[in-house]
């Protein structure tokens, strides 16, 4: 088991690591602005009085790595300073939004992961068969629809043709958990089409490497039943890339979050990070941006832990 | 009973029979069963229902028959060699290139296809439909199909750019890192991990609100954003082929890193290059239009895809999808180079499946 332990150890460490060199790469691009944040929040006509007052309240007079390190500290605790469009403090603004995005990710995988991944192993089980083409033609096509299209074509058959659900994702007021689930319905099922696609497909490559390994073949000509082929013999085996498959998967979720929101107006830290970049809202981006490459290593570690604990052979690298 | 549904489930019937008589299994047990499904379905949805189908398989038949033309006129013009690669593509293929060949012609001849100018406006905001204009006006009453043309030239002119501004970077630095290795390979590696840990739109959008949504700075943001996944390939590639001894003998005779690249590695490894262009095109296009609809991509009054979606959405809700037209341009064309790729890739790897 101590192997084990310093294998996840090491791999924590170096995602760590990697998030380090990430928020050094998100705050020190600021820096590259033409001027610094104080001009380019104020404009060309700013007065010298003006930016000296402003630079002032922002620190911006202390050297840049000191600002680094109270930043990366303020961070870690959750606080990201003030924006500055609205001087409201950026945590306070970030962290319902937060929990939003969240909820409609989590809602679009509970969906999308079972689905998927018995899809992906019927598919692969028929390989070649008619269905196969098919659904290889039908994921190709969701993979490569921009999420806008997929979220536009559902709001207009589900929300003006049938008006089944809501078109926009309001979640303003007292709401109980169906409802909840009613509204954000066509988000969540946009995420899930894309999502699906992209799993199905990995699934289904994962599933038919394995089954053209020499003891599937074995266990076949012994005359093993094919349904006790798949799940005594291939499926041990499978969990590894199936995890792998999982977690990547969620992480794309992380991108494909953004554009949902904006097309469903749903209030998420996506929605917030598109209105910050165009108003030019640096310490909101920053945030936002940190918190995005966090999940999405973190998801990335994840599928890394989970195919060293199902795979034997990870654990003693050559 | 209508004259519709009668014709309908006769040349279904028809069609399974000349299949079972022609002994064709597989096309015989789809027409069949899609006759079975009719049923239930006629009963359920009605005639709608039963029209919806025979609309999506006349468009199928109309596109599979393109796409079989548009293959055997390829094989005719082009010389043997190519025709004798050609022939061997399946439908899907040739309906990518028919695709990608319509895009091209629409975005290098925008301004004599279209009618209008890209930003004349010609009559009021959303104007429908007339002789004059195909697909109505937008939001400001500019001729909406003149501006999807257009649109064709802009939209895929940008994304083919930065494409190929990260294809560059990325194989240059993936060839000198195979050829030289050591502390650069090392070097590259690390850093092309990095980048590959942010997630791409996340990136993006960083970039663009510091340096202003400009088009430079949206084809340099892609480029630094895509360039390590085409690194990591052509890293993959080359190093397979710089272990082979006829590189150890060019070596040996005295040639220099850049020969070695440019004479040994490249012709042999193009495929799978070529393949991966391919892929990383679908990737930035979608990237690129995912940016526009945010607003952050290219500027109006410029017409592009994606900002057109955004700017008449609002069509939506009263269910006209004059909105969605953009966008299915968006994934057909996507779908189109996938088509092709997945041929490329299958005929380059050898990979037959079981």
């Amino acid at each position: 088991m101590g192997d084990i332990v310093t294998l996840i150890a090491k791999r924590l460490g170096l995602g760590l690591i990697t998030l380090l060199i990430i928020s050094i790469i998100i705050f020190f691009m600021v820096e590259l602005l033409p001027g610094d944040i104080a001009q380019a929040v104020l404009g060309q006509g700013a007065t010298e009085e003006n930016l000296a007052a402003l630079r002032e309240q922002m620190g911006l007079n202390k050297p840049s790595i000191v600002r680094y390190f109270e930043w990366l500290g303020g961070a870690v605790v959750g606080d990201f300073g003030e924006s500055i469009v609205t001087g409201e403090r950026v945590s306070a603004v970030i962290s319902d939004r937060l929990v939003n995005t969240l909820f409609l990710a989590a809602y679009a995988a509970v969906i999308a992961v079972p689905f998927a991944i018995t899809l992906g192993i019927i598919v692969a089980l028929l390989r070649n068969t008619l269905f196969d083409r098919v659904a290889n033609v039908l994921t190709l096509t969701s993979i490569s629809s921009p999420e806008f299209f997929l979220g536009y074509v559902l709001i207009l058959f589900l929300a003006v043709k049938s008006s089944a659900f809501p078109a926009i994702a309001s979640l303003s007021g007292d709401l109980s958990f169906g409802e909840l689930l009613h509204r954000t319905f066509l988000p969540a099922l946009t995420l899930v089409l894309v999502v699906t696609a992209h799993m199905m497909r990995m699934t289904r490559a994962a599933i038919i490497n394995l089954l053209a390994s020499p003891y599937i073949e074995m266990a076949r000509l012994k005359g093993t039943p094919p349904w006790k082929v798949i799940v005594k013999h291939a499926l041990p085996n499978a969990w590894a890339p199936i995890i792998n498959v999982v977690a990547l998967n969620l992480a794309y979720l992380i991108t494909g979050v953004v554009l949902v929101e904006v097309v469903f107006v749903y209030p998420g830290i996506g929605q917030s990070l598109v209105d910050a970049v165009s108003k030019r809202d640096f310490p909101v981006v920053q945030a936002c941006c940190l918190i995005f490459a966090a999940t999405f290593i973190l998801l990335n570690l994840a599928a890394d832990v989970g195919a060293i604990l199902t795979n034997p052979r990870l654990r003693h690298p050559k | 009973m209508e004259l519709f549904v009668i014709l309908y489930f006769a040349s279904l019937i028809i069609a399974s029979c000349i299949a079972a008589y022609l002994q064709r299994r597989g096309v015989f047990m789809t027409v069949f069963s899609l006759t079975l499904a009719s049923f239930v379905l006629g009963i359920v949805g009605g005639v709608g229902a039963l029209r919806f189908v025979a609309m999506s398989a006349g468009i199928l038949a109309f596109a599979a028959g393109i796409s079989y033309a548009f293959k055997e006129f390829l094989v005719i013009i082009t010389p043997k060699n190519t025709s004798k690669e050609l022939k061997t593509a399946p439908l899907t293929a040739a309906f990518g290139m028919f695709v990608i060949f319509t895009y091209a012609i629409a975005g290098i001849f925008a301004p004599w296809i279209a009618p209008y100018g890209e930003s004349e406006v010609i009559s009021s905001a959303f104007a429908p439909a007339d002789e004059n204009m195909l697909l109505g006006a937008d939001q400001l009453g500019r001729d909406m199909f003149s501006r999807i043309i257009f649109g064709a030239r802009n939209t895929v002119g940008l994304a083919l750019v930065a494409t190929l501004a990260a294809f560059f970077m990325g194989a240059l630095a993936g060839l000198l890192a195979a050829v030289k290795g050591g502390w650069f390979d090392q070097f590259m590696g690390r850093f092309a991990d990095v980048i590959m840990s942010i997630p791409s739109l996340i990136f993006a959008l960083l970039m663009l609100s510091i340096f202003g949504p400009q088009i430079s700075v949206i084809i340099i943001a892609v480029a630094i954003i895509y360039a390590p996944r085409v690194f990591r390939l052509t890293r993959a590639v080359a190093g397979n082929v710089v272990v082979m001894d006829y590189i150890e003998a060019a070596k040996l005779r005295g040639e220099g890193d850049w020969y070695l690249i440019r004479r040994e590695i490249l012709p042999n490894s193009t495929a799978p290059l070529v393949a991966e262009f391919g892929l990383e095109f679908c990737f930035v296009f979608l990237l690129v239009a995912g940016l526009s609809f945010l607003g952050l991509g290219i500027q109006p009054p410029t017409a592009d895809w994606g900002s057109m979606v955004r700017e008449n959405a609002t069509l939506i809700s009263f269910g006209d999808i004059t909105p969605l037209i953009p966008a299915a341009a968006i994934a057909l064309l996507t779908v189109a180079v996938n088509f092709v790729v997945d041929w490329m890739l299958w005929r380059s790897s050898g990979l037959k499946e079981m």
